[in-house]
């Protein structure tokens, strides 16, 4: 239990996939200029990710590894990836059209994302069992919710702040997360797996 | 035989998800209502609220789930009988709360008086008023529909209503619907006038 804890605590802070492994940096910069949208980003990929782990699991000990094809693993992750993203797609079309409005393209470009297909493909390189897998997926997208909407937050107060005219737009943004990323790096050593 | 495995285990498992999605695709379907959108293209899209609803498209869904058709003062009778034609009900007067005549108006700003508080820009569905804080305000005549929301809101009631006048400009000249019948030996007949007169047809009409 407290193995599990660890884990959970080590992928959120620790080895935060966007600002310590520098994962998933596209949602991370093109969802987070409304905390709104931030949010809803981070419940779509949160699902995503966390099904798509526990799925990926699932192909590679069941259906790759019997017939010894683990050479396709990125192929049927991508695979994996992507029926999970249409299927979250149709759900959150029916159930909010607002949010399917907001999040607009970027739902469908979660398939892309690599923070999801980095959680799959690291799940196997660590030999995590099931239930790790499912934490450790779900410790990455919560890792993820965690920075994206702390820098849309941030990001919607640079937007009514006086910052000097080179520094406007993308590039204080980008500054900003350099920024956020050293301060993650302070979380190293709070946890030893 | 290899080679074989992996595709036969790749194609299995792509036709799996590919029912998987299909059928999630028929359960989670998103149907728009077909009448919801006929109905939002009845109505004026002045968006101005009169209904007691936000908006033409939320009335269009309330009239779809039984609302009584007589809200949309902004549409006036017109509006009301496609309506009733579209939902197959009795054409009805206009709801009494909602009753304003018909004539068309148009905002003006009382422009000594304004403030620039910038309230009914804010209120303004159609973005009709410029004007910015602590500016005096002004309408574009051309962009408002007269739907009289700015009045409310204004602290110093500096906003009127005026009627607009009919002028041979704002006049719906329905020519099309005049025939006109131009005989042929009519023409010929003014021709050989002309003619006789010494006038050429181009210098006649210029």
């Amino acid at each position: 239990m407290v193995d599990y804890l660890l884990l959970l605590i080590s992928t959120v802070l620790v080895n935060n996939f966007v600002l310590v492994k520098f994962l998933g940096l596209c949602p991370f910069m093109g969802v987070s200029s409304r905390t709104e949208t931030a949010i809803g980003m981070s419940f779509a990929t949160t699902f995503v990710m966390t099904v798509a782990s526990l799925l990926s699991y699932l192909v590679n000990n069941y259906i790759l590894a019997p017939f010894g094809l683990q050479y396709l693993t990125t192929m049927a992750f991508i695979l994996v990836i992507a029926v999970v993203v249409q299927f979250t797609e149709m759900v959150v079309h029916k159930t909010s059209a607002k949010l399917y409005r907001t999040l607009g393209i970027f739902l469908p470009l979660i398939t892309t994302n690599c923070a999801v297909l980095g959680v799959a493909l690291l799940n196997i390189n660590q030999q995590n069992n099931f239930f790790e897998s499912i934490i450790y997926g779900f410790g990455a997208a919560l890792g993820f919710s965690l920075v994206l909407i702390l820098f849309s937050a941030m990001r919607e107060k640079l937007a009514s702040a006086d910052v000097p005219e080179p520094f406007k737009g993308p590039a204080i943004a980008l500054i900003t997360a350099g920024l956020m990323s050293l301060a993650f790096m302070g979380f190293t050593g709070l946890v030893q797996l | 035989m290899n080679i074989l495995i992996a595709i036969l285990i790749l194609g299995s498992m792509c036709l799996l998800f590919g029912a998987l999605l299909g059928y999630a695709a028929v359960k989670f379907k998103v149907d728009s209502d077909p009448i919801v959108d006929q109905l939002d293209a009845l109505l004026p899209q002045t968006q101005c609220g009169q209904c007691g609803y936000p908006g033409c498209k939320p009335y269009a869904e309330a009239v779809a789930n039984g609302e009584a058709i007589n809200k949309c003062a902004p549409g006036g009778e017109d509006t009301i009988k496609k309506i009733a034609d579209l939902m197959g009900v009795e054409v009805q007067p206009l709801d009494g709360s909602h009753e304003q005549d018909n004539t068309p108006k148009v905002a003006f700003i009382i422009e000594e008086d304004c403030i620039g508080c910038t309230k009914c820009i804010q209120a303004c569905p159609v973005d009709a008023i410029i004007g910015a804080a602590k500016q005096m305000h002004t309408i574009i005549t051309d962009e408002c529909t007269g739907c009289d929301l700015c009045v409310a809101p204004c602290p110093v009631d500096c906003i009127k209503m005026i009627p607009i006048k009919t002028t041979t400009h704002n006049w719906q000249w329905d020519l099309h619907s005049i025939p006109i019948n131009v005989l042929d030996n009519v023409i010929e007949n003014t021709n050989m006038v002309k003619d006789q007169e010494g006038l050429t047809t181009s210098e006649v009409n210029s």
